[in-house]
C-alpha cells in the first residue's frame, strides 16, 4: 500500500529540529523517510559519521528515541547486540513491546570501515534494518575518497590535477554485496524518491531477518552543488541510471524504476562542481568510460531482474 | 546559545544524554542567510516541502491537513522547499534585506 503524505503528518519526530547537519543535507531526509515507515518503537544506533556527530553534540541529542553511539567500524555489531539483548529481555518478560532495531552508517562507515561488522550481522541473521546514507565520501572530515566515491570525482585524497582525473576507478557495488548474504533483504533507493524509499523501509522493518538499504543522500557541500539542489541532483542520479532503484529478496531482483529514455551521464556530471575538471577538453574519454560503466551496470541489473 | 555546562559529578555515567530530542533547545535559525517567504494563496498543501525539509522546519496542521508556514527558529535557509514546491510558493529573500525593509 502506498504512503500518502497527508497521513504521515506529525510522524516526523524521531529526528528533531536543532540538529547541526549542513543546510540542504540529504542525510536527515533519509532518516526522516525511513523512520516514518514504521509505527513500532525504534532503537537506533549510528556509526561515526556526519549524521552521528551532528545530531549528538553534547549535551544535546536530536534523537527523540533511544539511540546508541557506535564507533566507525561496528554499527553492525552494536545493532546485533541490542537486538539480542532485547530478545533476552523479552524471554524474561521484562519487555512486551515490539521494538524495531535500526542502524545508520554513512558510506565511509559502511562500504569501508564497517563492512566486516555489517557482513557478520547480516550473516548471523539478526532482525534489524541497516541504512547506509551514501554521500560518496568522507564528508564530515572534508571530502576524502571512499569506496563509494564515483570515478572522476575530485576528493582531497585523490584530487583532480594536471595528470589526475580525480578518482581513477569505479565505485564499489555495496548493495549487491549485501544481497550476497542471501538471507537478507537488500535494496537501493534515493532521497529523491520518498515513496520508493518509504516502501522499502516498511518492507525492511517487516522482514523477519536482516535488511539493508543503500540510500543516495547527496552532500551539497562536497558535491559542490547549491544547498537547494539536494533533491534535484539525487533525482538526476536515478534518471541517468547512475543510481538504479532496485531490491533483492529471496535472490530475486526487482528493478523499481526504468526510465523510458535514460538521460546522458553528462547531465549528472556537469551539474556538480566535484566533476568540473572533466568538462575540460581532453577528458571526453573519461566521460565515455563512465557512461559505458553506467550502461553496463544497468544492463546487468536488467538481465538479473528478468531471469 | 551554549547551555550552562554541568560539572562532572552531575553528568550521568558515560555522558549519557537523558533528555530525548533536547536538540530542540538548540535553535539553528541563526544560520540562515536567505529566508523562504511562503505564499499561502498559491499553496495546494501537497506537503512536498514538508517531506524534504532537512530540518523539520515546515509546520503543518495535522488535523486539517494543511501546511501552515515555516518555523524560523530552526529553518537554515537551504532553499530545498523552494526547489521542490510544484507551485513555486516560496521566494528566497535575503535576511539582511528583510531587516532593512
Ligand atoms: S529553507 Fe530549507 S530548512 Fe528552511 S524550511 Fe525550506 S527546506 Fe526547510
Ligand atoms: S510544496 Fe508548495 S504547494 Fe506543496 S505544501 Fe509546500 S508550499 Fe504548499
Amino acid at each position: 500500500m502506498a504512503f500518502l503524505l497527508k497521513d504521515l503528518l506529525g510522524k516526523d519526530k524521531i529526528l528533531t529540529s536543532g540538529h547541526r547537519l549542513c543546510p540542504g543535507c540529504g542525510a536527515p531526509m533519509a532518516v526522516k523517510m525511513v523512520t516514518m515507515a514504521t509505527d513500532n518503537p525504534l532503537i537506533i544506533t549510528s556509526a561515526t559519521g556526519c549524521l552521528e556527530v551532528s545530531t549528538t553534540i553534547y549535551p544535546f541529542t536530536a534523537w527523540d528515541t533511544p539511540w546508541v553511539h557506535s564507533a566507525f567500524e561496528n554499527a553492525g555489531a552494536t545493532i546485533s547486540g541490542l537486538q539480542t539483548a532485547f530478545l533476552a529481555w523479552k524471554k524474561k518478560g521484562k519487555i512486551d513491546k515490539e521494538v524495531k532495531f535500526l542502524a545508520f552508517g554513512g558510506d565511509g562507515g559502511t562500504y569501508d570501515i564497517g563492512l566486516q561488522a555489517l557482513s557478520g550481522a547480516l550473516e548471523r541473521g539478526h532482525d534489524f534494518v541497516y541504512v547506509c546514507y551514501d554521500n560518496q565520501g568522507y564528508m564530515n572530515t572534508g571530502a576524502q575518497r571512499s569506496a563509494s566515491t564515483p570515478m572522476g570525482a575530485s576528493t582531497t585524497t585523490e584530487p583532480a590535477g594536471k595528470k589526475s582525473i580525480g578518482k581513477r576507478i569505479q565505485r564499489k557495488d555495496l548493495t549487491m554485496i549485501a544481497a550476497a548474504h542471501h538471507n537478507a533483504y537488500a535494496a537501493q533507493s534515493s532521497i529523491s524518491h520518498w515513496q520508493d524509499l518509504m516502501s522499502k523501509a516498511k518492507k525492511a522493518f517487516e522482514y523477519e531477518g536482516p535488511a539493508f538499504i543503500n540510500v543516495l543522500s547527496p552532500c551539497v557541500r562536497f558535491w559542490r552543488v547549491p544547498s537547494s539542489k539536494t533533491v534535484e541532483i539525487a533525482k538526476l542520479a536515478v534518471e541517468t541510471n547512475f543510481w538504479p532503484l532496485f531490491e533483492i529478496e529471496n535472490m530475486k531482483l526487482t528493478l523499481n524504476f526504468k526510465p523510458k529514455e535514460r538521460k546522458p551521464i553528462i547531465d549528472w556530471i556537469k551539474a556538480q562542481g566535484r566533476y568540473k575538471h572533466l568538462l575540460q577538453a581532453g577528458n571526453e574519454p573519461v566521460i565515455d568510460e563512465i557512461q559505458k560503466e553506467v550502461d553496463a551496470y544497468f544492463d546487468y541489473l536488467v538481465r538479473l531482474s528478468s531471469i | 546559545m551554549a547551555a550552562k555546562l554541568k560539572g562532572w559529578k552531575e553528568i550521568p555515567e558515560a555522558g549519557t544524554i537523558v533528555e530525548p530530542g533536547n536538540a530542540r533547545n538548540y535553535k539553528t535559525g541563526g544560520w540562515r542567510s536567505d529566508r523562504p517567504v511562503w505564499n499561502k494563496e498559491t499553496c495546494i498543501h501537497c506537503f512536498f516541502c514538508w517531506i524534504w525539509c532537512p530540518d523539520m522546519a515546515v509546520q503543518v496542521d495535522q488535523a486539517n491537513k494543511k501546511m501552515t508556514g515555516i518555523n524560523l527558529e530552526y529553518c537554515k535557509g537551504c532553499g530545498v522547499c523552494a526547489e521542490v514546491c510544484p507551485k513555486k510558493c516560496f521566494t528566497m529573500k535575503n535576511e539582511k534585506e528583510l531587516t532593512n525593509e
